[in-house]
């Protein structure tokens, strides 16, 4: 390995990337253009004041009477209160297929007037952004409002929160639909860049004879490989720093940027480099090359969770899910950006990266410049 | 002086075809070398068996001392090549084709000049996909000279272009060789060899069935030589009671064969005394092209096509 020839292949490998509108288009901004699009389509449902059907278990209290009044005045939502007979607001709301829900609890109003915290529970669907979003802005704008209130007239002037709330998915995690989206489109962007575009290369190479050519200068096929690898990852980062920046900056997704999802940007590269690799050398012909390509990478892209977490589909589709590569990819960078669940980003990765190794080896055992 | 590729009972079979069929040939160091053959000859095959980039089935090869299969690396720093149908990154324009080159090789080449030679400078900024086939090509002959090869091989590297650009690498070939490179070509036109070429091998289905300098190749297997006069039915009559010669009659002229030199001066004082008229006279040799279409095939402008019936006499 030559870390000049390295570079020179990478500067020439960018160029004619750069140059060439169509695989720039895929591998920056059409996923853009999705995120901006689904972005667009779900979150701004909420135009019109979704109804918050809310269980009061603390009516008699004037507090909790204001504190719906409230939420009335955000203009956000609009306070519907109910009676379960279960009790159980979060199956209520499932069953009635209501979207977003809040529980007051017992005691609400005592607490408050004692500066005792309390919460309460919000019940948010996330496959209804608008909605969620919504209800959370307006419980957060009268929350504050009621604490600003309770640490000013607070004898022993402290300014701690008094009310908070518990977000609660109905049924699952309370995060909305941007939220998945920005991990998945960024595991998108992982596996549609390498593949489109090494399948063609690939086989495109080869029958150019391009690699004849290459195989008569001093760069080995491991460099030029190496150089591939590097360059995917680049744009990896940048998929993922556009992906991040406008799901934050246009949607306001509430994703962690850490450190730990940069090993799944590094090995999930190298994963689909090496598969687009091995499609691309077992085709004949680069036409056969394309279908094979499209036949791993469409139904990975839609299975995966790519533009629908995985959790929400149906228990059949789960299983299918869990046998495709990007879905770990995903699934791990969810654990990361969404959930902090490191352990299982851990499991992830581990299995990311042995199936990149395995695919790997295949494609280097495979892959070759010279015909017999 | 040294062989810069020496060649001994080459053999690659391709199932039951013999893509090259035992062949042997030696081209010393310095000197150009043409490999004349019809399509599907084995020019390509045999080519790339030499730059290392296909195994061979049998026989022994050795270019520059080394076994282009086994030893590749050492050997592709020291030869230049470009392929038949030379092809590149598309989006790639001249310039930083040869400046990837330079680096990849780690020499200090300055593009201008390549260019320059090749006749290529005004492309210096055209990406590859817009260069016409000619142009392609010369960038091919410009990337081969990267490295200051001790060999270039070039597979047809006139094919296509039109008569200037030919030419223009003809000029580059002869400067090749002046340079004290070897240079390896093959090629479908006669001329070209011809005029380039210190030695030439015939390749016809895998064989070679000629080798040697042109003028070489032509006294082996060429015809005798003829005198021709611009004449009538009489001459040839009076020429036929008078010499044991063959005399054909072509159109407005006679042909007659030739047996040594002296034959040409004697008919020539024989019919000059005879009085009968003849308005002018010229000898013909055959040339590289008549034993070409001898040995391989029919030809047309200078290209050789192959015709199944003489192609099948050739191998049989
Ligand atoms: N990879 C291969 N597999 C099978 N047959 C092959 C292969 N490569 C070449 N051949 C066969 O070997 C023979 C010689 O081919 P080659 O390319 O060497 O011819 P050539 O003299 O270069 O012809 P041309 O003038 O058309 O370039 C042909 O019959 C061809 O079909
Ligand atoms: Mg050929």
């Amino acid at each position: 390995m030559n870390g000049r020839r390295i570079l020179a292949d990478l500067k020439v490998t960018a160029r004619g990337y750069l140059r060439n509108p169509i695989a720039l288009f895929f591998s920056l901004i059409f996923p853009l253009i999705l995120i901006l699009l689904f972005g667009l389509i779900f979150a701004n449902t909420g135009a019109t004041a979704a109804t918050l059907y809310t269980e009061n278990f603390d009516h008699a209290s004037p507090v909790s009477q204001e504190f719906l009044s409230g939420l009335n005045q955000t203009h956000l939502v609009t306070v519907q209160v109910i009676n379960t007979s279960t009790g159980n607001l979060a199956v209520w709301l499932g069953q009635n297929d209501n979207p977003v829900g809040l529980v007051i609890p017992a005691g609400f109003g005592q607490n408050y007037t004692h500066h005792i915290a309390t919460n309460v529970t919000l019940y948010v669907n996330p496959q209804d952004a608008g909605a969620a979003g919504s209800a959370e802005g307006a419980v957060q704008a009268v929350e504050n409002e009621f604490n600003l209130r309770a640490a000013c007239q607070s004898t022993n002037g402290t300014c701690s929160p008094v009310l908070g709330y518990i977000p609660q998915s109905v049924g699952k995690t309370y995060f909305t639909y941007i939220d998945y989206l920005v991990p998945g489109l960024i595991g998108f962007s992982i596996l549609t860049s390498p593949m489109f575009s090494m399948v063609d290369v690939t086989s495109s190479y080869r029958k150019e004879g391009i690699f004849r050519q290459l195989s008569l200068t001093p760069l080995t096929r491991d460099e030029w490989l190496a150089s591939r690898v590097i360059w995917y990852t680049i744009l990896t980062f940048l998929a993922a720093a556009i992906m991040l920046g406008f799901g934050i900056g246009v949607f306001g997704a509430k994703v962690t940027i850490s450190v730990w999802m940069v090993p799944f940007l590094l090995v999930g590269p190298l994963l689909f480099v090496s598969l687009g690799m091995l499609a691309g050398s077992i085709a004949r012909t680069p036409e056969s090359a394309a279908v094979i390509g499209n036949i791993i990478t469409f139904p990975m892209m839609f299975l995966a969770g790519t533009f629908f977490p995985v959790s929400e589909f149906s228990p059949g589709l789960q299983v299918v899910a869990k046998v495709l590569p990007l879905y770990y990819v995903i699934d791990g960078m969810n654990q990361v950006l969404l959930f902090q669940n490191y352990a299982r980003a851990l499991t992830d990765f581990v299995i990311v990266l042995g199936i990149a190794v395995v695919f790997f080896a295949a494609a280097v055992y495979l892959f070759r410049w010279k015909g017999e | 002086m040294a062989d810069a590729i020496a060649v001994e009972g080459l053999t690659k079979n391709y199932g039951s075809l013999a893509a090259v069929d035992n062949i042997s040939f030696r081209v010393p160091a310095g000197s150009v070398f043409a490999f004349l053959g019809p399509n599907g000859a084995g020019k390509t095959t045999t080519t790339e068996i030499l730059e290392g980039l296909r195994a061979r089935s049998k026989g022994s090869v050795q270019v520059l001392g080394l076994d282009p299969w086994d030893e590749g690396r050492p050997l592709h720093r020291q030869i230049g090549v470009i392929p038949q149908d030379f092809r590149f990154f598309e989006k790639i324009t001249p310039r930083e084709s040869i400046d990837y080159y330079s680096t990849l090789f780690g020499t200090h080449s300055d593009p201008a000049a390549l260019l320059e030679r090749v006749k290529l400078s005004d492309k210096a900024d055209s990406r590859f996909d817009t260069l016409s086939g000619g142009q392609k090509q010369k960038l091919g002959l410009a990337l081969s000279l990267v490295n200051d090869p001790r060999i270039c091989f070039l597979d047809e590297p006139t094919t296509g272009l039109d008569p200037t650009a030919r030419r223009a690498i003809w000029d580059v070939v002869r400067e090749l060789r002046r340079e004290g490179r070897t240079v390896f070509l093959t090629t479908h036109y006669l001329e070209e060899a011809e005029i380039l070429a210190d030695r030439v091998a015939i390749i016809n289905h895998g064989q070679i069935v000629a080798a040697g300098s042109p003028a070489e190749i032509i006294d082996r297997l060429g015809g005798p030589a003829r005198l021709r006069i611009v004449a009538g039915s009489d001459v040839a009559d009076f020429v036929r009671s008078r010499f044991p010669n063959e005399v054909r009659r072509e159109g407005d002229h006679i042909d007659v064969v030739l047996r040594d030199r002296e034959d040409a001066l004697a008919i020539l004082e024989a019919v000059q005394e005879s009085r009968l008229a003849w308005t002018g006279f010229t000898t013909v040799r055959d040339t590289l092209e008549d034993v070409f279409v001898r040995l391989v095939g029919r030809m047309d402008d200078g290209v050789l096509k192959t015709s199944d019936g003489t192609t099948a006499e050739a191998s049989a």
